[in-house]
């Protein structure tokens, strides 16, 4: 062992802990300089809340396995919140009252609409067994739909304070039940009316005629001609199939929740449905109306399926006049034979 | 009567899922129910944060609003409470809260909603305090016994927490000045229409 190389090491060593008392120095400096700002990239609320476009919703990851659950905080459910008890509530209670109230009205003015010349005791067949099936099957599930999707909106406060707490749940529940099962019996109903009566429920140039008359609504004594559907039938059939079709839609998106998306289009879907419902309920009101207390003889159409020929010749005059130029009779009976066409 | 509420200060929260499984374990929550969960935002990425989040307990609350049946109450306590034996499933109150707390268990056919479940701030439901009917349908009553939710009460960082909403915004308001950052009350501004400022 030389000195030489001792010498060496010792100066390593005396450099080694020279440097290490030197850092031990400047060490606390580093450390405080980091220590300024360890958050400088954190998230804050505010930012992701500035950042939100609309109402979308604040997410991030979860480790439970259900990506829903991944949304924190979505704002904008409370806008819903706020337009399905604002809007939909409203426009539910406008539709019923509106309605009852425009007809009460009418019929105090108007009165029932008879048939001007006396009934003539010939009866001419207006409707089929299929078509009437449809619209009854149709017709007795939009009832039930009606019923249980204005109890859903409106219940809480015109019910629940009549039946209380336990009743009132016990009878929506059912309801509830009796609004997902029936569903498919009123889109078969809506499915067949649209299949017989489409070809008769397309515009034409004896609309307008009808129209600019009023439909014979307002006057006594005017009937402006009509073939199978006058025009204000032809509203009532486009307007429960554009609107029966946009409640089976998006009715089935809120059955099966998993098939319709996220959370923001089953809201779509329901805003729509509500107010679609709403709308839907004020026409149906009218016309259950005008085919039962408003009109003699109307009922019969779609009770027996055969109506009287003098209130045809009033309300339907250029279908009877179809109707009897193919059973070849001006006088009678075309009981038994097809309708139009 | 205090006014309680959550708080998670998402500067400490470590996301253990400690909160989680402590309430699933309390309640006896059911299989794919989770009254609690941890969110991690933009995790891996510098600055990530998670928040644990649950019913908040809102002033007026959106899920109370659009119930059909009115099944929800609000206790002396401002925590917000429901009737399962009110309660039809209908889902509403999902669509309506902004914390995603109401759950369904899958029954019936086609897996519909069964009657909704979500946190209780440990207080049970509408029965009598701690019977045996109250915690097969809601879980145990913490707060009839005197004790605070158990999530907050076990939080190993103490990063969430439960209490008199004005004292836990004056402990997290002391933390922040302190420590000299915070990134937010998270969900104070949607659930009680202010957040914290320091």
């Amino acid at each position: 062992m030389n000195m030489k190389h001792l010498a060496r090491r010792i100066a390593a060593l005396m450099a080694v802990v020279t440097v290490l008392a030197l850092g031990a120095v400047t060490a606390p400096t580093g450390a405080q300089a980091q220590q300024v700002n360890p958050t400088a990239q954190s998230v804050t609320e505010d930012k992701l809340f500035q950042a939100l476009q609309g109402d979308q919703m604040v997410a991030g990851r979860v480790s439970i396995p259900d990506d829903q659950a991944s949304g924190l905080i979505k704002p904008g459910n409370k806008s819903w919140a706020g337009t399905h008890t604002g809007t939909v509530r409203f426009l539910s209670i406008a539709a019923v009252v509106s309605a009852i109230v425009v007809l009460a009205l009418f019929y105090m003015i108007r009165g029932r609409i008879m048939v001007d010349g006396k009934m003539s005791g010939i009866r001419i067949l207006r409707f089929t067994a299929i078509e009437r099936f449809a619209h009854w099957l149709m017709a007795g599930s939009f009832i039930v739909l009606a019923l249980t999707g204005l109890n859903l909106v409106l219940g809480r406060t015109m019910l629940l304070p009549l039946l209380g707490e336990g009743a009132f749940s016990t009878l929506t529940v059912w309801g509830k039940l009796a609004h997902n099962y029936v569903g498919p019996a009123f889109m078969l109903g809506l499915l067949l009316s649209f299949l017989v009566w489409v070809a008769h429920n397309l515009p034409n140039k004896v609309d307008a005629e009808w129209i600019a008359q009023g439909g014979g609504l307002l006057k006594k004594g005017v009937h402006p001609p009509a073939k199978k559907f006058n025009a204000g039938q032809k509203v009532i059939f486009w307007s429960v199939t554009i609107g029966g079709a946009a409640l089976s839609f998006t009715g089935v998106m809120l059955l099966f929740p998993a098939m319709a998306g996220t959370q923001a289009d089953w809201q779509l879907f329901q805003l729509i449905h509500g107010i679609v419902a709403a709308i839907l309920s004020f026409v149906i009101i009218a016309h259950i109306y005008i085919g039962s207390i408003g009109m003699e003889g109307a009922f019969d159409a779609m009770g027996s399926g055969e109506v009287d020929l003098n209130w045809a010749k009033e309300h339907h005059s250029l279908w009877v006049e179809e109707v009897q130029a193919k059973s070849g009779d001006k006088s009678i009976s075309t009981k038994g034979a097809h309708p139009a066409e | 009567m205090a006014r309680m509420k959550f708080l998670c200060d998402a500067d400490r929260c470590i996301e253990c899922n400690a909160c989680v499984t402590a309430c699933k374990n309390e309640h006896e929550v059911p299989w794919g129910i989770n009254r609690r969960r941890v969110v991690t935002i933009n995790d891996g990425l510098p600055g990530e944060r998670s928040v644990s989040m649950a019913c908040m307990h809102c002033t007026d609350a959106p899920c109370a609003a659009v119930c059909p049946v009115d099944c929800f109450y609000t206790t002396d306590d401002a925590v917000v409470l429901h009737s399962k034996d009110t309660c039809i499933g209908c889902g509403y109150c999902f669509y309506a809260c902004p914390f995603g707390a109401p759950q369904y268990p899958k029954v019936g056919n086609f897996g519909t909603r069964g009657k909704m479940d979500k946190c209780t701030y440990c207080a049970g439901g509408p029965e009598a305090d701690m019977t045996e009917a109250e915690y097969v349908k809601y879980g145990s009553n913490r707060l009839a016994e005197g004790k605070l939710p158990l999530c907050a009460e076990m939080c190993s960082t103490k990063a969430l927490l439960a209490g008199d909403g004005d004292i836990i915004a004056e402990i997290y308001k002391e933390r922040v000045v302190t420590r000299g950052y915070g990134s937010g009350a998270w969900g104070w501004r949607t659930a009680y229409g202010d957040a914290i400022t320091v």
